[in-house]
């Protein structure tokens, strides 16, 4: 038996440069940054000041008041990105087909800010305090859960966490779902919302974050000489993905066929990156595509704009592709203007690269000044660049060491 | 300075998600207004933060209308 297609169909957004698909992209490939001062919190006593926050969001678009309180930030956004993407999608979830209807949306931390909020509520009242939707309001696996009940979705309902590969992941293994027969249709990605004292705290402590709070706009500045560490970003990307002959029969607007997808585990350390993971992972994700490192044009990078990560993904690009292989292609991190969404990320950046592909379209790189000499490829700096993309290839990594590359292909 | 029944029915509207206007003093929270067992709990959370108290699990299980819990502020509310 052939194995079956699986191609995009749907997309949904929140994101720090726009709270829809057209918006978000628009912003994308005009170099707009979404990063400026905390506004969640007093964060004058932090290190990192800067986040590329959600702005102008309105969770009574997508649903009531009562049902939104019971549910932390991370669950509005990511259910807000899937209900964008199942309309998109134009999809009528009816008793005929909703058994084989998914959803797996994760996330990479979950519900922080009702953790530190009921947690206050507690030491300040006792445990009477602590809400009865405490629990369901804050586990990750609830924008699956919640959204399933909204659509009556009644196929695989599930949810990845691999810290900043989780939507990355939840795609490939939807993907992985449909393919071997568990469900048609997913609705699939990742969501985070964590500009919290406690995440850029532990965050800072790390020193993971860039501390350019005197010019926000610039601080995510991947592969530049002074980059410093990456922006905490919050949002949501998902998108609806489904067997081929399906989506064809019921005339859908195919956006790209997700051809690829490999994983691996670095086994090397908590935070520090390694080259071999995300090598075995692009060569993965290739094989699986039935792909040679020639023949694909464009790359959206995991690019966090820490001074290691960044320096170890260009490495491991040209271990994969081959360097004569890896100057040909354009390279690109979106997080310089998005920032990093941890578990967000991999689900918004596969919107991007399936966009990318779609429009024939590479979003620039922003803010490299000076491109710091130890990575050397083509990061297409500063202006977006139309160009010819038959096959595009996406990268997340994650602390744990985990690892996830997606390859998608022009329909 | 509003009655009790009209705090009681403004904390039900909002901890329900229904409009004041359906609310009756005889509505029951769960036959009549909607609400799950997740619900109720967190009713009566509410009611004791508006009308400062603490309502004891056993009590809190009696009350499933508006004009039990109007009747319990009021013979429970602090003079």
């Amino acid at each position: 038996m052939s194995r079956r297609r699986v191609v995009v169909t749907g997309l949904g957004a929140i994101s720090p440069i726009g709270n829809t698909v057209p918006e978000a992209w628009e912003n994308l490939l005009a170099g707009k940054s979404g990063i400026g001062p905390i506004t969640r919190f007093d964060a004058s006593a932090f290190s990192s000041r800067i986040a590329g926050e959600v702005k102008n969001f309105d969770v009574t678009e997508y649903l009531s008041a009562k049902e939104a309180r019971r549910m932390d930030v991370f669950i509005h956004y990511g259910m807000a990105a899937g209900i964008q993407a199942i309309r998109d999608s134009g999809i009528e979830v009816n008793d005929s087909n909703a058994d084989r209807i998914g959803v797996n949306i994760g996330s990479g931390i979950g519900g922080l800010p009702m953790i530190e909020e009921t947690h206050d509520d507690y030491l300040g009242g006792g445990p009477r305090k602590i809400s009865p939707f405490f629990i369901p309001g804050t586990i990750i696996n609830m924008i699956s859960g919640n959204l399933s009940i909204m659509f009556g979705m009644r196929g695989p309902n599930i949810a990845v966490v691999t810290a900043c590969t989780t939507g990355l992941h939840a795609i490939g293994m939807s993907a992985r779902m449909i393919e071997y027969g568990d469900a048609d249709v997913m609705v699939c990605g990742g969501a985070e919302s964590t500009v919290t004292h406690l995440a850029i705290g532990g965050f800072a402590s790390a020193k993971a974050l860039s501390t350019r709070n005197d010019d926000p706009a610039t601080a995510s500045r991947p592969w530049d000489k002074d980059r410093d560490g990456f922006v905490l970003g919050e949002g949501a990307g998902v998108m609806v993905i489904e067997e081929y002959e399906h989506a064809v029969r019921r005339g859908a607007r195919i956006y790209a066929e997700l051809a690829g997808f490999g994983m691996s585990g670095d086994a090397y350390h908590m935070t520090a990156p390694d080259t071999d993971g995300p090598r075995r992972s692009m060569l993965n994700a290739m094989q699986n595509a039935g792909v040679t490192p020639d023949q694909i044009q464009y790359l959206n990078a995991h690019g966090t704009s820490t001074p290691l990560g960044d320096k170890n993904e260009t490495e491991a690009i040209k271990l994969a592709f081959g360097e004569d292989v890896a100057r040909k292609l354009v390279v690109n991190s979106t997080k310089s203007m998005t920032g990093h969404l941890l578990g967000g990320a991999g689900g918004l950046e596969s919107v991007f690269t399936v966009l990318a592909v779609h429009n024939q379209i590479s979003p620039p790189t922003m803010n490299i000044f000076e491109q710091d000499p130890e990575c050397d490829l083509d990061y297409c700096a500063n202006a977006a660049r139309p160009m010819k993309i038959e096959l595009a290839m996406k990268n997340n990594f994650g602390f744990g060491g985990t690892n996830g590359t997606l390859v998608f292909r022009k329909f | 300075m509003e009655n009790i029944e009209q705090r009681v029915k403004k904390i039900v509207a909002e901890q329900l998600g229904v409009n004041e206007s359906e609310i009756k003093i005889e509505s029951s929270f769960v036959d009549d207004l909607g609400a799950d067992s997740l619900d109720t709990v967190e009713l009566v959370m509410a009611l004791e933060e508006e009308f400062e108290c603490e309502i004891p699990d056993e009590e809190a299980e009696k009350i499933t209308t508006v004009q039990q819990a109007v009747d319990y502020v009021n013979a429970h509310l602090k003079k």
